[in-house]
């Protein structure tokens, strides 16, 4: 599997990514350049985490107008693979290439911790590593997670929700939600399957040595799919 | 001419700050705060005259707010 990674004026964790992408799984990996208007024959696109244009106006707004992301839709809307991490979430909402946006954590706080997360769906091309209703940690880090949609929408996509924030025990509730998403939702992917967004950090949780190898499967996941594919 | 865009969370969506400020007013003593919204001010200075009004609403739609949360209203003055 051939990844590109998208470098946008502040991401931070694109180095992250190409590290556990090459020297965790043996992957081929490139950085893109957010000039960049071709994606060099890539299998699969990671939009990274960071604070793309400083988070100016609202997260992601900025950087969605990039040069290399009317590649990157043009990309997913011939079902190409594309996984956007926490600000990389964000820029896929502002694109229109999720549905929703992201407010402000209900808590004001930014907030760098392990939650658990209850896996909701693996029947697509990002968990079909996961066994169904598998509870995993993932850390989050982020100010703006809170997802948000209309009424109508969220009804719609109760199947593309792919992970919930949740307890040990996989109960969700208030008490497990850090950020005050609706309905707890903590990833999900469009209607076709081939572009997840999630706020948690698969990058940063994918050696043992990082306190979990949960975020591992995901990009596992992605090289299952496309060896099949 | 100057547009002068102002942009809040719709209603019916939790303002985290607003309400964080409402509470910060409370424990200040003043009384008769029912709510406090926050959003954002944006000036624009405008090179045309005419038909401003209509570019600055696609600059809202396209760029300046996101309709999915976030409502606007645009009050254009002579500069």
């Amino acid at each position: 599997m051939k990844v590109g990674v998208v470098i946008f004026p502040g991401s931070n964790c694109d180095a992250d990514c190409l590290y556990v992408l090459k020297d965790v799984l043996g992957q081929d990996a490139v950085s893109l350049w957010h000039q960049d208007t071709a994606l060099r024959g890539c299998d699969a696109i990671v939009l990274p985490g960071g604070f793309s244009y400083g988070d100016y106006l609202r997260t992601g707004a900025v950087a969605r107008l990039s040069p290399i992301m009317g590649a990157v839709r043009r990309f997913a809307s011939g079902g190409g693979l594309v996984l956007g991490i926490c600000n990389g979430f964000q820029i896929l909402l502002e694109s229109g290439l999720l549905p929703g946006a992201i407010l402000r954590n209900t808590g004001l706080r930014f907030i760098c911790r392990f939650v658990t997360l209850r896996v909701e769906r693996t029947d697509t091309p990002f968990t079909n590593r996961f066994k169904p209703g598998q509870v995993i940690r993932m850390p989050i880090a982020h100010n703006e997670g809170r997802y948000t949609a209309e009424a109508k929408t969220i009804r719609q996509i109760q199947p593309q929700v792919a992970f919930r924030y949740c307890g040990p025990d996989g109960q969700v509730g208030d008490a497990f939600n850090p950020n005050g998403s609706v309905e707890a939702i903590a990833g999900l992917t469009n209607a076709a399957g081939n572009v997840l967004g999630l706020m948690p950090h698969p990058e940063r949780s994918s050696e043992a040595a990082l306190g979990s190898e949960d975020g591992r499967l995901i990009f596992e996941s992605m090289i299952e799919s496309l060896a099949h594919a | 001419m100057k547009a002068k865009v102002f942009i809040t969370l719709k209603p019916g969506l939790l303002d985290a700050q607003g309400k964080t400020i409402k509470g910060a007013l409370d424990a200040l003593g003043f009384r008769g705060v029912r709510d406090v919204r926050i959003g954002k001010y944006i000036e624009i200075d405008l090179t045309g005259g005419r038909a401003s009004r209509q570019a600055v609403e696609r600059m809202c739609r396209k760029l300046l707010a996101n309709p999915v949360i976030e409502q606007y209203r645009i009050e254009l003055v002579r500069s």
